[in-house]
């Protein structure tokens, strides 16, 4: 249980996705604009996120190590993502179109996010279990929504201030994001 | 220059749409293997290489591919040569290998190979291809190199490895220093063009942040649409 909690708060905090290892840089940038757009990204995400490392780790260990075929692992990962959120997408569609019409727009998305097959190769580096890979998988995506989060209330504010002209759009967004990254060090202390 | 030669192609990936500073493609690897100039310049080239094979490949079989399930037969020929790339790395440059970690497979889902693969290398000939994806390799490696140089210099005081200066802000290596760095290179680059304002018209015409946004959204929302074909099709 311990160990449990500390690869939890280890990926959720300490080891920030997106602050501190850089995976999923992309949708961070792209759609951090508003609050809303944001807060459904990162239920995307984690949604997506669980689901995917528990079925990464499970084929990794029952399929690709029982058949001596972990050098696959690469294209064998990013296949299975790609087609999970496309069942995903399908299963929401048919039976829980609310929460289809909420996370519907985000998970294509997914399938581009270099964090879902990160986790699903950190999960395989790191040695996890079934059950580790996916409280890590899970825990990773929180941190991502907290980052994207904190992301998008910093760029409302941001619209409305006096910025020098050359930094205008991207690099004061860089800017931020390096700071934030500065007070996630301050985590480090927790484990 | 004469469109789609290879001269044409070269200067147009490493100067005109370059993918680091122009385009905004590929931020991951951008900010995470720049701790060293020699790190950027390693991915950089790896990234080059999978770049023109892939692009090469893909060109080669763009008349065999059906149109429905082009994104996952794009997806597993990149996959494929990400881990053959990876194998021989592995097995001739470890140092490289290791420094590089998790972020040789992360290539795969790289949008500058699967963008020029849709963009290009699946309208285009074989040649012309493979020289697409060289100039993009290069204009990447380049954007990669100089971050690397700039974070190593100010974390350092290292260029490739040789002590210029002693100390340096260790931040500069570390993640925050990533984001510093490409803010203020691409900040740079935006007083550069406010300076010569044909130039701008001629770049992106759009917020570097709007163009960022929508690249990758768009990255993304292509694969996905090749994808629900593939799957309806299937």
């Amino acid at each position: 249980m311990k160990e449990l909690l500390i690869i939890a708060i280890g990926s959720a905090l300490v080891n920030n996705v997106v602050l501190s290892q850089f995976l999923g840089l992309c949708p961070f940038l792209g759609v951090s604009k508003k609050m809303d757009t944001a807060a459904g990204m990162g239920g995307a995400v984690i949604f997506v996120l669980t689901l995917s490392s528990f079925c990464t780790s499970l084929i990794y260990k029952f399929i690709l190590v029982k058949t001596g075929m972990e050098y696959l692992q690469t294209i064998v990962f990013i296949l299975v993502i790609a087609a999970l959120v496309q069942l995903v997408e399908m299963f929401l569609k048919k039976t829980i179109p609310a929460l289809y019409k909420s996370l519907g727009v985000y998970l294509p998305l997914i399938t581009t996010n270099c964090a879902v097959l990160g986790v699903a190769l950190l999960n395989v580096q790191n040695d996890y279990n079934v059950l580790e890979g996916t409280i890590n998988g899970f825990a990773t995506a929180v941190g991502f929504t907290i980052a994207i989060v904190l992301m998008a209330g910093l760029r409302e504010r941001i619209e409305y201030n006096d910025i020098p002209k050359p930094f205008r759009g991207m690099p004061i967004v860089l800017l931020t994001a390096g700071l934030m990254s500065i007070a996630f060090f301050g985590f480090s202390g927790l484990i | 220059m004469k469109a789609n030669s290879p001269a044409e192609r070269l200067y147009n990936g490493i100067i005109k749409e370059n993918p680091t500073f122009v385009l905004m493609l590929g931020m991951c690897p951008t900010l995470a293997t720049t701790t060293s100039a020699i790190n950027g310049l390693g991915m950089g080239l790896t990234t080059m290489v999978i770049l023109a094979m892939s692009n090469m490949m893909i060109s080669l079989l763009r008349k065999v591919i059906p149109d429905g399930v082009r994104m996952p037969a794009y997806i597993v020929i990149v996959a494929s040569f990400v881990t053959i790339v990876q194998f021989l790395l592995q097995g001739f440059i470890p140092t490289l290998y290791s420094a590089l970690g998790i972020y040789i497979p992360l290539i795969v889902v790289n949008c500058i190979i699967l963008g020029r693969a849709e963009a290009y290398a699946s309208k285009n000939g074989v040649i012309s291809s493979l020289f697409d994806g060289i100039g993009m390799g290069l204009g990447f490696t380049i954007g990669l190199t100089c971050i690397g140089i700039v974070r190593e210099l100010l974390g350092s005081g290292k260029i490739f490895g040789f002590q210029l200066f002693d100390g340096g802000a260790t931040i500069f290596i570390l993640a925050p220093g990533a984001f510093f760095v490409l803010a203020m290179l691409v900040a740079i680059q935006n007083k550069v063009k406010a300076g010569k304002p044909e130039k701008a018209s001629t770049g992106t015409g759009c917020g570097e942040a709007a163009c960022a946004g929508c690249t990758n959204m768009m990255c993304g929302s292509r694969m996905v649409s090749g994808n629900e074909e593939g799957g309806k099709n299937a």
